[in-house]
């Protein structure tokens, strides 16, 4: 096994995935090395929540290599994907919280379903799980009596407490303020340096990745358009890269130009 | 024509054939499932206890009303008598499973099959293969192994609820004699009636808590509505078609057994 392989926890290789007619994944290549905070950013459809769903094995890739640790899931690979999954953790947009278990149950329910652990071991790591996220306090409320914030939280917290290596995170940010982005996006990065665990989270939220991330890839019309750490897509010249990256002067340049318009029209008429 | 034909006919039998095996895979991951047996407790609770009031208020009318309505036509041959015969054969080879399973049908059958229709709209179902635990084993299984074990006990306390109903026409009301009335419950039943009485319950139990199941574990797959409505037609479709095949389930093993 090469050092370059062993850096890696995880890459993929020409994943290409397609709806009917509808072509989403294109090829798509992406590597993340052990240890580290990798953002998938794009635009929405480009194709981002399908590469993580196949690396979820929710969605079923049509063609391409997933190398996890150096080892191949093969598709239908029934004993690499159960491994994959032993030490993989996702984290849905929506949070996917089991809204007819409390907290604490839904903390305890991979490992009371995945492990051979006792029942006082299973409750005292999912408390220390809900503790580490601060949540302790409201282990027996149900998902619908918490914040979003808090759900996200427990959410994570679910996704940590089988100590996973990797944790998917798909849209982490999607529908809140800019202060929950921050938040989200503070709390991944705090987690992931403290847990150890590898995050690749996928976002269209660029300043927050940026900063919170050790890499940034850009993944548009199924294919990955650029990979490299956020100071190199900052002074990226890449087409795409900058399109992306300048799509707040894009509109501001919008406005303008529309505003110009009204008052053209104003004077026309 | 002939297209539409051969299109629904594949339809039906792609569905069947998906029914089947998603039964058989519910059965199969059972199999070494962890804490199967806390889950198979708490779905015997939803189905056996959540369902109990309806099960003894339609039990005890179903008696009540068998034994007005036998009564008068026993009286016309002056064979009052065989009250409890009528009562205790009709309720046991037939009204018992055949309503009890209707019942559970409206009650447990239609919460299951919204309850996982939301679960699979909301990712919950999703979230469980990410953890690497079989959505059939947690949330299938234990309902369907559940539903063996509750519907014939559900049936055989709505039947002594409709004999208790029974008595209470033709005694109480009526003016039979109670004794009368009990010898010949007891000496009409036999134990095939009871045999058949159970094979029924266990059937329409498994067949309806597994279409449930299927309907609302598939609500993504529904054609015709898609989120919240796809859950509503997906239970609709559920409880509809599982009150069909009580029915015909009834008439093929009545068929087969009497």
């Amino acid at each position: 096994m090469s050092a370059d392989t062993n850096h890696m926890l995880l890459r993929i290789e020409g994943l290409f995935k397609r709806f009917e007619e509808h072509v989403v994944l294109d090829g798509a290549t992406l590597d993340v090395p052990r240890g580290s905070l990798v953002s998938v950013l794009g635009r929405s459809g480009a194709g981002k929540s399908v590469l993580l769903k196949c690396l979820a094995d929710v969605v079923r890739p049509d063609q391409g290599t997933i190398l996890f640790d150096g080892k191949p899931l093969g598709i239908g690979d029934a004993a690499a994907r159960a491994e994959f999954r032993r030490r993989c953790s996702f984290l849905f947009q929506s949070n996917a919280l089991f809204d007819s278990l409390s907290a604490l149950e839904n903390v305890a329910l991979p490992l009371e379903q995945t492990t051979d652990l006792s029942d006082a071991e299973i409750g005292e790591r999912s408390l220390e799980a809900l503790r580490q996220l601060e949540l302790d306090a409201h282990k027996d409320r149900y998902p619908s009596e918490l914040s979003g914030g808090m759900q996200k939280r427990l959410a994570l917290a679910r996704a940590i407490v089988t100590r996973p290596e990797l944790v998917l995170f798909d849209e982490p940010t999607a529908g809140l303020d800019p202060l929950r982005r921050n938040a989200v996006f503070a709390m991944i990065a705090k987690y992931q340096r403290q847990f150890g665990f590898t995050a690749l989270v996928v976002t269209h939220d660029l300043t927050e990745a940026l900063i919170a991330s050790d890499r940034v890839a850009l993944l548009d019309k199924g294919r990955m358009c650029f990979e490299g750490t956020p100071a190199e897509f900052s002074a990226s010249s890449e087409p795409m890269v900058c399109d992306f990256r300048d799509s707040a002067e894009a509109l501001g340049r919008s406005l303008a130009a529309i505003r110009r318009g009204e008052a053209l029209n104003s004077e026309d008429s | 024509m002939l297209r539409t034909v051969g299109r629904h006919t594949l339809s039906i039998v792609h569905d069947l054939g998906d029914f089947t095996l998603f039964t058989g895979r519910a059965f199969r991951s059972a199999v070494g499932s962890r804490r199967l047996g806390k889950r198979i407790v708490r779905a015997g609770f939803e189905q056996g206890v959540r369902c109990l009031p309806v099960i003894l208020i339609v039990g005890l009318f179903t008696g009540l009303v068998l034994g007005l309505q036998g009564y008068y036509v026993l009286n016309r041959f002056g064979s009052e008598s065989l009250l409890g015969t009528l009562v205790s054969l009709s309720l046991v080879r037939e009204l018992g499973p055949v309503l009890a399973a209707l019942m559970l049908v409206g009650q447990a059958g239609s919460a299951l099959a919204a309850e996982l229709g939301i679960q699979r709209n909301t990712e919950q179902i999703a979230a469980l293969e990410t953890m690497g635990v079989s959505s059939h084993a947690y949330l299938v299984a234990p309902r369907l192994i559940a539903a063996l074990l509750v519907y014939p006990m559900q049936t055989a306390l709505f039947i002594a609820v409709g004999l208790w109903g029974g008595s209470l026409s033709g005694s109480l009301l009526l003016g039979l004699e109670s004794g009368v009335y009990w010898s010949s419950v007891e000496r009409a039943v036999e134990s095939p009636d009871v045999r058949e009485c159970f094979t029924k319950a266990a059937t329409f139990g498994l067949l309806t808590i597994a279409l449930c199941a299927y309907y609302g574990f598939n609500a993504h797959r529904c054609s015709s509505a898609t989120g919240a409505r796809a859950v509503s037609a997906s239970t609709t479709r559920a409880v509809v078609l599982s009150s069909i095949v009580v029915l015909a389930a009834d008439y093929v093993i009545t068929s087969f057994l009497v």
